[in-house]
């Protein structure tokens, strides 16, 4: 498979205020890759992660420049859709966040406002996203229970379900697992090596072995600039820079 | 006096001061059940009301009741479900949102004989809707629209905002997150607020009495034409409810049994603002569990 380039930054800042908090970054996303951000806490990974499908617009004086794109068009152009924006860029979340409905519903509640009305294929959706998202096995049999009644790694599981029933190219993931157990954790890691055929993931983690085992690429952050964007083997082996090495082995962060 | 002693006392007192309150309410709520309930019969219940003679009933009263209830609701509802969501959703802070929220909370604070008298002024002979139900549901309405505004907008403002993120990022436009996310969560705390406020208008007596009139024409129950005068759907009559019948027949009520009406009336009054309550409650919970398929959660 060539890789390509889904999506492109370049030069982008973010202000909170008078504050800096990205600082010119740099960075392209290949397709059907796994691209772990990494870094410290404040480091603007997350913030950078939620540029791409335009989450932070909400906050208030806040201001963006620079340029980024999906599949060349300009996400932060006039005439953007957002909506559409964020149907082609779909997002988990760190906490778990279903809604306080019924499994089903919470997997198809994007496609049913939508308009599909189809039982047939509604079902079709739920069977295969709760596949997809390896939960299909611990909840078919409860589809019509609250997705609240499940314990925290099953209910984040349903959320990325819900996440790809909605058929988005590229899935962010903002530190999917950190509120987890390690055995939820894992077998949401496993699901999206699984997942990368179909998507582009882009995940941001605070777990460096999470990083190195399951992305291809990873992006390292500190103090808002991006410092180092490798493969991650070759990242996590053998860093150029001197401040990866020093984060990777624990010296600070 | 050590540490484990003031504890004992400050919990002794507190106890203390919770038992007269109740004691307080409990025999409030004996007094006027005891008094009340041997009066309260089926013929009691559905009669029209005497005024010369004993044997009346408060039938008519206890209709326009509902009816006025009805009527206030079906305005002041949709109102507060906009306010409150404008206010929670989409209001940004700046100087017109506070004086919003500060213009809700004085008027909800205004004695309702001041929003009685308000209500007179505007609806009654300004609007020359005379002493009627709708100048009584549009008092209602401004009597009751504060406090309902803020129950909305405070059981949306509970919804995590994670939820909101979670809708936005699924490609849902605001609009929808709100109304199929947001205000379905907010929903058992919504309609518990409401139910309330439904129980304080159905007892509300001073803002009615200059403008739902202190007059309970005869009604006709067999002709539900709101423009006929006399059927009991018609908004343009007067209409005495039971909470200002009650104050009525205690100030200048000449039947005879004045005492006993007044009586049965009020156990009625507490007696069904009693279920207004419980239902709210147990509805709030029951909505709430049936969402969440969870436990519960205070009502």
């Amino acid at each position: 498979m060539v890789a390509e380039k889904i999506i492109t930054s370049k030069d982008v800042h973010l202000y909170y205020g008078e504050r800096e908090a990205l600082k010119g970054i740099d960075l392209d996303f290949m397709t059907h890759e796994i691209t772990a951000l990494i870094g410290p806490s404040g480091s603007g990974k997350s913030t950078y992660l939620r540029l791409l499908n335009r989450m932070n617009d909400l906050i208030p004086n806040i201001r963006i420049t620079g340029d980024i794109r999906l599949h060349g068009q300009d996400i932060y152009a006039p005439e953007t859709d957002i909506v559409q924006l964020r149907k082609e860029v779909g997002m988990v979340f760190q906490q778990p966040n279903p809604f306080p409905f019924s499994i089903y519903e919470n997997v198809i509640y994007g496609l049913r406002l939508a308009g599909e009305k189809n039982k047939a294929v509604l079902d079709e959706v739920v069977e295969s996203s709760l596949k997809a998202a390896a939960v299909w096995e611990e909840t078919k049999d409860v589809l019509h229970q609250s997705a609240l009644s499940l314990s925290g790694g099953q209910q984040q599981r349903v959320c990325i379900a819900r996440v790809l029933a909605v058929k988005p190219a590229v899935i962010l993931l903002d530190e999917p697992t950190s509120a987890l157990d390690p055995i939820s954790s894992s077998k949401i890691e496993q699901m999206l090596v699984n997942l990368k055929d179909t998507y582009t993931i882009i995940m941001v983690t605070h777990n460096m072995q999470q990083a190195a085992r399951a992305s291809d690429r990873t992006a390292f952050f500190l103090d808002g600039q991006l410092i180092e964007y490798s493969e991650t083997a070759k990242f996590f082996t053998a860093p150029d820079k001197k401040e990866s090495e020093d984060y990777i082995s624990g010296r600070f962060g | 006096m050590n540490v484990k002693q003031q504890d004992k006392l400050a919990t002794g007192i507190l106890y203390t001061i919770a038992g007269i309150i109740i004691l307080v309410l409990a025999s409030l709520l004996a007094f006027i059940l005891i008094q009340g309930l041997p009066h309260v019969t089926w013929h009691f219940l559905t009669a029209p009301a005497r005024s010369f003679e004993a044997g009346g009933g408060i039938g008519i009263q206890l209709f326009n009741s509902f009816y006025l209830l009805v009527l206030a609701m079906l305005i002041s509802v949709p109102l507060s479900l906009g306010a409150g969501i404008y206010l929670s959703e989409y209001a940004k802070k700046n100087w017109l949102t506070s004086l919003i929220r500060t213009s809700i909370e004085i008027l909800s604070s205004l004695p309702s004989v001041v929003v009685g008298l308000f209500g007179f002024l505007i609806f009654v002979i300004q609007f020359k809707f005379g002493f009627s139900i709708l100048s009584g549901a549009l008092v209602l309405t401004v009597f009751n629209l504060p406090l309902l505004t803020r129950n909305v907008e405070e059981s949306l403002a509970s919804i995590s905002s994670m939820q909101r993120e979670a809708g936005l990022a699924l490609g849902l436009s605001r609009w929808e997150t709100v109304m199929r996310i947001i205000v379905p969560e907010a929903l058992p705390g919504i309609t518990t607020g409401m139910i309330l406020g439904a129980g304080r208008v159905f007892g509300e007596a001073a803002a009615l009495i200059y403008t739902a009139g202190q007059s309970a024409p005869a009604l006709d129950f067999t002709n539900w034409n709101p423009f006929y005068i006399a059927s009991p759907l018609n908004p343009m009559r007067p209409a005495e409810t039971l909470a200002v019948h009650i104050w009525k027949i205690n100030s200048e009520g000449i039947m005879p049994d004045a005492v006993a009406v007044s009586a049965g009336a009020s156990a009625v009054l507490i007696v069904a603002v009693l279920l207004f309550n419980l239902g709210a409650r147990w509805f709030g919970q029951h909505l709430y569990q049936k969402m969440t398929g969870t436990g519960k959660k205070g009502a």
